[in-house]
């Protein structure tokens, strides 16, 4: 009992100690960050398929991932993606670059733990649920579609 | 054209917008975040809504993370249409695979040549 007491006092306390952060400019920031990302794939997509005129909608679509997630690792590394999300909140995180981001800020950051334990294993910390959930529930969609014959 | 990309700014910077209010109504972390609307893609590409959506939207659909639970459950649902259980295993991850791949790939690359700069002033 004095267990779930003390976990409420501590939970009031933490809400009192963290930053409060004021909902509508990070609305904002999230539409614009989130939107520009977008933007500037869309203008690679574009790009790619002027110069790849053979090249079919998902091989562009591919190359259009593979090279926001390349931007994405890259201003990672350089420090300046978490500068972003830290205003732009979802709008960094629910584009691809913030699922590059994922994987590469622990890798930097636990490389000091070491190659396996450290950087290895920490670098699936958040893309691992990513990728779990994904391969489950994709392959459950395909079982439905095998069994019924959609 | 530019119509184009101003429907690539809207509707990618609303599902960003939609993941803000919920980051701030409910103190989601990121790996929920991410979970969530890769699911949110996964479900509505089983419908069949999300490639419609796709074409309208352009990367506005395809580069939040809901494009890829969506080319995820694709390439699953075209496994399946081979009619082999083979297919449905591997057409998800054979989909997504360049991505996958490039993630884990420029992550290694990085981490070996940047230092963590939050470690420096952190402590």
């Amino acid at each position: 009992m004095a267990d779930i007491e003390t976990k409420k006092k501590y939970n009031e306390y933490v809400k009192s100690k963290s930053p409060m952060t004021k909902p509508f400019p990070t609305l904002i920031w999230a539409f614009l960050v989130g939107g520009t990302i977008c933007v500037i794939g869309q203008v690679f997509y574009d790009i790619y398929s002027a110069v790849f005129p053979e090249f079919t909608k998902d091989i562009l679509r591919a190359y259009t991932l593979c090279t926001m997630i390349f931007l994405g690792t890259l201003f990672t590394g350089l420090g300046l993606y978490d500068k972003i999300g830290a205003f732009a909140g979802a709008g960094s995180i629910i584009p691809i670059t913030g699922f590059a981001n994922s994987i590469a800020s622990p890798a930097i950051e636990f490389k000091t733990e070491g190659w396996i334990f450290g950087m290895c294993v920490k670098m699936f910390t958040i893309a691992g649920p990513v990728i779990v959930n994904g391969i489950v529930s994709s392959i459950a969609v395909g079982l439905i579609y095998l069994i019924f014959g959609i | 054209m530019l119509l184009d990309y101003l429907i690539v700014f809207l509707v990618g910077g609303g599902i960003c917008l939609i993941g803000q209010i919920l980051v701030i109504r409910t103190q989601m972390t990121t790996a929920r975040i991410l979970v969530l609307f890769l699911l949110l893609g996964v479900v509505l590409e089983a419908f069949g809504l999300y490639q419609p959506f796709a074409e309208f939207a352009k990367s506005g659909a395809m580069i939040p993370i809901c494009g890829f639970g969506s080319t995820l459950a694709r390439g699953a649902i075209e496994g399946a249409a081979t009619g082999n259980i083979l297919g449905v295993l591997k057409g998800g991850l054979s989909a997504t695979a360049s991505g996958l791949a490039a993630a884990v790939f420029f992550s290694y690359i990085f981490a070996m040549i940047f230092r963590s700069r939050t470690k420096k002033t952190g402590k």
